[in-house]
């Protein structure tokens, strides 16, 4: 390499500094960043003083206070002036961008660990959830699922209108139950819920469902079913 | 525990979740009011602007299409905010040093006493830099903005991005030298 290419490559690396010690570089630049540093001395003692300058910014700016409340009430006062005179239109139901929400709260290695059948089950489920808040006549067609589950013990269900989706999920999960069918053709909006996966003596899957029904917030009707 | 992305909750936002607006303003509201408040120099003009910020971003949110982070979305917006009231401002120099008063005064004990403290002066000096200076520096080194990002933030080219940060840093090298800190750079 000669001189110039070695001069601009070092102001180039140079101009770099400020990046490498936030973490900020890509992988290839921080590399090239950490060997020039490894090898130049002038180099590293310029580092030292970015990392100076990166300290007393930091310091400069967490001394800067914060906005008083009268910044957030100014803001949703005129949010609210806003939706009075032009209320917004929800966007139609997006289940893919509620499902994505569902699905990001999982690691990596469970959904790979959890396969098919397992996210099967959770988009079903999820999917009979967006149909039990925006109800069926807000999509076209409604949402109608065929059941392929025939194991287990069931239940019917009918959420109660003020259930949110987050409190069903919850509902759900503390149960460890499954929404695998709904609504049905012969209930408006029953669905068919799953208690567990083997089939359980009916006192014991009595005793469930009338806990779930003591949860008049979420539950407005349950009953055991085939 | 993971929280919810910042997107998902600008998706709930363009349904009109207020919710989710309140929890963004809470997750993003000091760091975008000390970005303003930096550039206008006011709180209470920052405090008028930051309302306004996330105004905007309460309206454009079933726009945002991805490209950036929310995080620069909105401090692109910010910034387009205090430069707009700058520019109201006429005695406001956007692109010249400020009035900082950073001259040697080695004759006066404060900055005598100043000196000592180098801390100090490194940040009487990061405030006497131009708004553009300032606002690189801040973007770089307190928002953690890449140089794409920062790109994406100020409006100009990557490389363009990389020589005012360079000339921001040497900028305060000579304050800090005028001040009497010899740093050996520039």
């Amino acid at each position: 390499m000669n001189t110039i290419n070695k001069e601009a490559e070092r102001h180039e690396l140079e101009s770099l500094l400020p990046w490498h010690a936030t973490g900020t570089l890509n992988r290839r630049d921080a590399e090239r960043v950490e060997q020039a540093l490894a090898g130049d001395r002038e180099l590293a003692r310029h580092y030292e003083l970015v990392r100076e300058e990166l300290a007393e910014t930091i310091h400069l700016n967490e001394t800067l206070g914060a906005p008083s409340a009268r910044a957030m009430e100014k803001l949703f006062a005129a949010i609210d002036a806003e939706e009075a005179r032009s209320p917004r239109r929800r966007r139609s139901v997006d289940l893919g961008q509620r499902l994505s929400e569902i699905l990001s709260g999982f690691t990596p290695r469970t959904l790979a660990w959890s396969a098919v059948a397992a996210v099967l089950a959770i988009l079903a489920q999820a999917a009979i959830i967006a149909g039990v808040l925006w109800k069926e006549d807000s999509i076209p067609g409604g949402i109608r699922l065929a059941s392929t589950v025939s194991k287990g013990s069931f239940a019917v269900v009918r959420f109660a209108p003020q259930a949110t989706a987050a409190e069903i999920t919850n509902f759900l999960g503390a149960y460890k139950a499954t929404l695998v069918d709904g609504p049905l053709r012969s209930g408006g909006s029953l669905y068919r819920l799953r208690l567990a996966e083997n089939e359980l003596p009916p006192a014991e899957a009595g005793k469930i469902i009338h806990q779930m029904q003591e949860e008049t917030r979420i539950v407005g009707f349950i009953a055991a079913s085939e | 525990m993971q929280s919810t992305s910042d997107e998902v909750l600008i998706g709930r936002i363009a349904n009109g979740d207020r919710l989710a607006m309140q929890v963004l303003y809470a997750r993003h509201h000091v760091r975008v009011f000390r970005f303003v408040v930096r550039l206008v120099r006011n709180e209470s003009t920052a405090e008028d602007l930051i309302s306004e910020v996330f105004l905007d971003i309460w309206r454009q949110a079933g726009r945002f299409e991805g490209r950036s982070s929310v995080s620069t979305w909105m401090l692109a917006i910010a910034r387009f905010k205090a430069l707009s009231a700058l520019r109201r401002r006429p005695n406001e120099e956007l692109d010249e040093d400020s009035h900082v008063a950073i001259e040697d005064g080695s004759d006066d004990p404060q900055v005598a006493l100043e000196k000592k403290d180098k801390s100090a002066l490194i940040r009487k000096c990061l405030e006497g830099l131009s708004a553009q200076h300032r606002e690189i520096i801040d973007l770089v080194y307190y928002h953690d903005k890449s140089v794409e990002e920062v790109a994406q933030v100020v409006g100009i080219p990557e490389n363009t991005v990389k020589t005012r940060m360079f000339y921001a840093r040497k900028r305060l090298g000579e304050l800090l030298k005028a001040a009497g800190i010899e740093r050996g750079w520039p």
